[in-house]
């Protein structure tokens, strides 16, 4: 007998005994917690995103490309990491090098790359969280991961939506998802939360709204 | 469960030593009042919250009662997705499997997520008896790994080391990991995680092979779930061309859906934040995205034996959030290591002695290491009633009884060290059932009560060594009903 039988038999002869299913599941729990407009979600998705110590801008579209070119230049960014479906025009107004997100490219040249520019699937307000996809504007997993540097930009209120259960039902559980909720922190050395360990230290979200 | 914490004597002996150590007993207590009143804050932010914790219950059971369903309908999604799933039956097996998925990579090292599985299973150990090295990368970990320690606490593994012990790590043992600690490294924790950042990217850089664990596992989709919050959760399951996951069984919920329960208490109820700072959905494997080649391990390891007792079954609804740690008055004193298992404090109370059995001194002083107030069972986010199953567990070491070990029904003796005991309430229950007897024993007790010791000899000693002996009355209560109300019901 293979250990697939085995489990599954020890499983089998567990519940022999087990009562019949009770009630069933019921999902009495909120969708979202509060009554708020769209621009109040996109607030508090700003406020939250603060909260956790991203830094965290506004804009119209047609500010956007000056937006991103000024953060780029404060940070003293040399190279952006620009994903393959990435609206050309947002990086328009900087001169910094482009590099593309490409499979060959090694952890060690990701590492060398000082910023990354991403867009993102989904925003939620109540957790101040970003989930991205893959999608062609936010490339694979690991290009938002080595730099130390990321700016990701959202469109509101489109992209923002109140609660996590708001935001699981619009994302493919097929897709590898990556849910960012403020830089990379640790709290293990006495509970004192530090920032970027391992992931980026710097996390800028940019609100980009419509002009 | 592993022979890691083989030899550990029982909890009081062990939980004697650390309370005497004050520099623990301030790390533990700072840690564990720290967080105890920010998940407070951070639960009180949702309304429905009693909801939620309702719902988690009914997912967890539900999942359980049909097991073998979602176990199966897991293995073909995560198939369908190009992945390849293996099955464990027990600690030594899941140890060979990894290892052999490691050798067939030709790698020598791997790096790790932090994961309660591979250290029940003690996978690092069986790793480095075959050559591979294993590199923990979650900060914490790593104190614990430079530290040659052993984890106390299920979220914070170093919780009892303060800056200063931790400095003291870094400095002396980092070179012989990798990249030695920064010269002049002061105890700052921004610094000492920069030296971490430092140390361990040249590893996540090179690193062929991932080994993680997983949060949760989605029967329907496929999909495998890690919480963390520093970004080495993200290295290892991205970067690695090889990524291998072992999980215990009780892991699966079935639907897509039932993650937006968890994902709402899992966060609050153990770092105490809306939301981690990363969570990572992986479904199999992606082209050109993360690991070409993705193995699940489904550990068993005492999870169908635990499954089979009807009370302590609910243990497996537990989603490791550490929450009933961080509340408990025991814990609080006595730290994660005098547990003697990788599970300490409540939860671990009731898990470790059914994941092992309750055979060894260790797992059959556990059920004891409790004062049962109940504060667990209020902050638990799956509502797992711990008093209930401590109070199961101590009945079936005092009395024995019918259990499932490795899937067997055996019946098991009566715990050795509970002989006085059963023998004091075999004498109470004749007593009680002779009210004569009772009544001269009682005068008999009254009049001696001068002369009572203040602590029990030969066989009680260990009981009264931790308890004050009650002060005897100098009256029995029937005589003093006798004197004062003349023995008639009724004139309130």
């Amino acid at each position: 007998m293979n250990s697939r039988e085995r489990i599954l038999g020890r499983v089998r002869r567990a519940l022999a005994d087990a009562p019949a299913e009770e009630t069933p599941l019921s999902r009495d729990y909120l969708r979202e917690h509060g009554q708020r407009t769209a621009a109040e979600t996109v607030d508090l998705l700003a406020e939250n995103l603060a909260d956790y110590r991203a830094l965290v801008h506004r804009c119209g579209d047609r500010e956007l490309a000056d937006l991103i070119m000024r953060l780029l230049a404060e940070r003293g960014s040399r190279t952006v990491l620009v994903p393959p479906g990435l609206p050309p025009y947002w990086l328009t107004a900087s001169d910094v090098t482009q590099v593309h997100d490409r499979a060959a490219s090694t952890a060690h040249e990701l590492d060398r790359v000082d910023s990354v520019v991403t867009g993102c699937a989904v925003a939620i307000a109540e957790t101040g969280t970003l989930v991205l996809d893959g999608s062609p504007d936010q490339g694979r997993r690991r290009i938002t991961l080595v730099p130390d540097h990321h700016i990701c930009v959202v469109r509101v209120p489109g992209q923002v939506v109140s609660s996590v259960p708001q935001g699981l039902e619009r994302l493919d559980p097929a897709r590898p998802l990556t849910w960012i909720s403020g830089p990379s922190a640790t709290s293990d050395i006495e509970l004192d939360r530090v920032e970027g360990v391992h992931g980026p230290r710097t996390l800028e979200v940019i609100l980009v709204g419509e002009n | 469960m592993s022979g890691t914490y083989l030899g550990m004597p029982a909890f009081p002996a062990a939980a004697r030593e650390a309370v005497g150590n004050a520099t623990l007993r301030g790390n533990l207590r700072h840690a564990t009042h720290t967080i105890r009143a920010k998940r407070a804050k951070a639960v009180s932010e949702v309304s429905d919250w009693a909801e939620l914790r309702e719902a988690g219950r009914r997912i967890k059971d539900h999942t359980l009662r049909h097991l073998d369903r979602y176990l199966v309908q897991l293995e073909e999604s995560v198939t369908a997705a190009g992945g390849v799933v293996h099955w464990a039956a027990d600690a030594d097996e899941a140890n060979d499997i990894v290892t052999q998925l490691v050798k067939m990579t030709g790698e020598s090292e791997v790096v790790k997520v932090k994961s309660m599985a591979t250290q029940e299973i003690g996978l690092n150990e069986a790793l480095e008896a075959e050559g591979i090295r294993a590199y923990e990368t979650d900060l914490a970990e790593l104190i614990v790994q430079l530290g040659k320690d052993r984890p106390s606490h299920i979220l914070v593994p170093a919780i009892h080391r303060n800056r200063g012990e931790i400095r003291d790590i870094f400095a002396r043992e980092m070179s012989e990991w990798g990249r030695p600690a920064p010269e002049g490294l002061t105890d700052t924790p921004a610094e000492l995680a920069e030296a971490a950042r430092l140390h361990l990217r040249e590893k996540f850089l090179r690193a062929k092979v991932g080994i993680s664990g997983a949060n949760f596992m989605v029967a329907e989709t496929g999909t495998l779930v890690v919480v963390e919050s520093e970004g080495n959760g993200r290295m290892c399951l991205t970067l690695p061309e090889t990524l291998i996951s072992v999980v215990g069984i009780e892991k699966i919920v079935p639907a897509w859906q039932d993650l937006e329960v968890f994902l709402q208490t899992l966060p609050r109820s153990s770092t105490a934040e809306r939301m981690n700072p990363y969570t990572s959905t992986w479904t199999g494997t992606t082209d050109e995205d993360g690991p070409r080649n993705f193995h699940l391990v489904l550990l068993d390891n005492g999870r169908t034996d635990t499954l089979a007792d009807e009370v302590g079954r609910q243990a497996l609804r537990c989603i490791r959030c550490s929450a009933c740690l961080n509340v408990c008055p025991v814990y609080e004193r006595a730290g994660g290591h005098a547990y003697g298992s990788v599970y300490p404090g409540p939860i671990g109370a009731i898990l470790s002695p059914q994941l092992r059995g309750t055979g060894s001194e260790i797992d059959a002083s556990l059920p004891y290491a409790s004062s049962l107030c109940g504060a667990c069972y209020e902050v638990c986010p799956v509502a797992i009633d711990i008093p209930e199953v401590l109070v199961h567990l101590r009945e079936r070491v005092v009395q024995g009884g019918e259990v499932t070990r490795a899937g067997n029904k055996v019946v098991l003796r009566p715990a050795k060290g509970h002989a006085a005991e059963r023998a004091a309430m075999r004498a109470a229950r004749w007593a009680f059932l002779h009210p004569g007897a009772l009544r001269t024993g009682q005068r008999a007790a009254s009049r001696t009560r001068r002369f009572h010791p203040r602590s029990l000899p030969g066989p009680g000693r260990a009981w009264s060594g931790t308890r004050e002996l009650p002060p005897v009355p100098a009256e029995p209560f029937r005589d003093w009903w006798q004197r004062t109300r003349g023995g008639k019901d009724g004139d309130r």
